[in-house]
């Protein structure tokens, strides 16, 4: 593997090493020296075109953690803000002499296409609705280690699936490693054309949250996506919540061992009640330890080895 | 090699394989040895750490540990070391997932650590294992204990203990089998020609 821009490009056998080099960097979390000497003397640029909090800080220690040098742009403050084309900003990085670039941008594609222009491996960070490759990595790594397995599990991705490239590459993480994925939303946040791309892929579709909750052995709530949304895709937030927010009464139903995904940030009160986020079975700051170590096992594996052949 | 025929896992050798340097029994020996001669430096089994460094360090390491335990009757801490995040060669191989480091729940501050492995030949793997010790805690002393010495050090390292001292060739493999690993115990010699 080149580049990391889609699940979709890694084999069952990838996805295993990678959890299996992850599993040996949490450990780096609890030590004193929070220190790996694999990466000295490589430069990581993490560009992020759009907001973010926890994957751009967790790129950044995990870069930093296996001794790379960590540069961040982000588009406020950048040459991007005034007019720069996506190119030529990326073409301006790459010829400081960086050996990875982790970008974040709106345009679904946009990683793949600079992979195209640059000679450093690049790491899709996210990218528009599309993927979020890193993520689903480490929700897979996080329920794997809850559950043993995901063979035959039986997992729930709830909301707001149009707008959610966790959900895309998520569903596609899940389904290659042997999970039964039921994904759940409103009518008017179910993607469309979902039927025969359920059918195809192999997962299930519903619209009753309270029929699928007391099944699934993890689930795993997406975040309202308010800033992709332009016009009203559900009367208010309140019928929102009473539909498909992990409500107390909704956690009851819930096995009580069921891990409690969430990428974040939360919205408390609307997708997620603070009971459910703040639950013994609640994964969420699990899900952001493992974001460190499978980062960091993404990056040792693209960066560390020998140069392959582009 | 007559010795050969007291362990029915080994395989017939072929040709190619070389020749035996140490039996099962030779090793048996040397790594009963060695474990004798950790507990007269370290004046007994206190404070005493095995580290045992990827892959075939690791058994032996425990080995030596159940050696010292039934002369002393006392339980030294075990551990193993994977040391690919420090090597100085990362760049010129495919990556490598590491494999589990595993240090005893007593850390390694103020003891006396022996790393453990099978083969010294340059002496860069020991450089990354003094490396990646450092990076762990401040032990009191590192020690060094190794089945094979082959000669040929790129740097300024030595064994404390040796099992055997084995001149070799540059060019020339030695194997060292294990029977946790390889379903039997034998020091090999060969050759890099292949079969003649």
């Amino acid at each position: 593997m080149k580049h990391l821009l889609s699940i979709d490009d890694l084999s069952v056998d990838e996805i295993t090493t990678i959890f299996e080099t992850a599993a040996e960097m949490h450990d780096v979390q609890h030590r004193e020296v929070k220190k790996l000497p694999a990466l000295r003397g490589r430069t990581v640029i993490n560009m992020f075109f759009e907001d973010s909090t926890r994957t751009r800080s967790s790129f950044e220690i995990a870069g930093k953690w296996l001794s790379a040098d960590v540069i961040n742009i982000s588009a406020k403050g950048s040459s991007a803000s005034k007019g720069e084309s996506l190119r030529d900003t990326v073409l301006t990085v790459c010829a400081m002499g960086v050996d990875g670039l982790v970008i974040r941008h709106p345009a679904s594609g946009a990683a793949r296409q600079v992979s195209q222009w640059v000679d450093a491996i690049v790491v899709n960070a996210g990218d528009g609705m599309h993927e979020h490759p890193t993520q689903a990595l480490l929700d897979a790594y996080t329920l794997q280690r809850r559950l043993g397995s995901l063979e035959g599990r039986r997992v729930a991705i709830v909301g707001d699936l149009t707008h959610s490239r966790v959900f895309r590459s998520n569903l596609q993480c899940l389904t290659k490693l042997g999970a039964d994925v039921t994904v759940v939303a409103p009518p008017t946040l179910m993607p469309s054309g979902i039927e025969p791309w359920s059918r195809a892929a192999g997962f299930a579709t519903s619209y009753d949250l309270d029929e699928v909750l007391p099944k699934a052995d993890a689930v795993m709530m997406l975040r309202v996506q308010r800033e992709r949304m332009a016009g009203g895709y559900f009367p208010s937030a309140r019928e929102y919540t009473v539909g498909y927010g992990l409500t107390k009464e909704r956690l009851a139903q819930l096995q009580p061992d069921a891990p409690i995904c969430h990428p974040g940030p939360m919205n408390r009160g609307l997708e997620i009640a603070a009971d459910a986020a703040d639950a013994a079975q609640s994964a969420v700051l699990d899900q952001v330890s493992a974001g460190v170590a499978v980062r960091m096992s993404v990056l040792y594996h693209l960066l560390a080895g020998e140069e392959t052949a582009s | 090699m007559p010795a050969a025929q007291a362990d029915p896992a080994r395989p017939d050798p072929t040709p190619d394989e070389g020749r035996t340097v140490l039996d099962a029994r030779d090793v048996s020996r040397a790594l009963t040895r060695i474990a004798h001669e950790i507990l007269e430096r370290n004046k007994g089994a206190d404070d005493l750490l095995l580290l045992g460094v990827h892959t075939r360090g690791v058994p032996l390491a425990r080995r030596i540990a159940e050696r010292i335990h039934s002369v002393e009757g006392h339980r030294v801490g075990v551990g193993s070391l994977d040391v690919t995040m420090y090597r100085d060669d990362l760049r010129s191989h495919p990556t490598r997932g590491p494999q589990r480091t595993d240090i005893p729940a007593t850390g390694i501050d103020g003891k006396v650590v022996v790393l453990v492995d099978d083969v010294l030949f340059s002496g860069r793997t020991v450089r990354a294992a003094l490396d990646a010790v450092s990076d762990l805690g401040r032990p009191a002393a590192v020690r060094l204990a190794v089945l094979v010495d082959r000669g040929h050090r790129e740097l300024p390292i030595r064994a404390d203990h040796v099992g055997k001292n084995l001149p070799s060739a540059r060019t020339e493999r030695v194997g060292v089998l294990l029977e946790e690993i390889d379903g039997y115990d034998e020091v090999r010699i060969s050759g890099v020609g292949g079969p003649a």
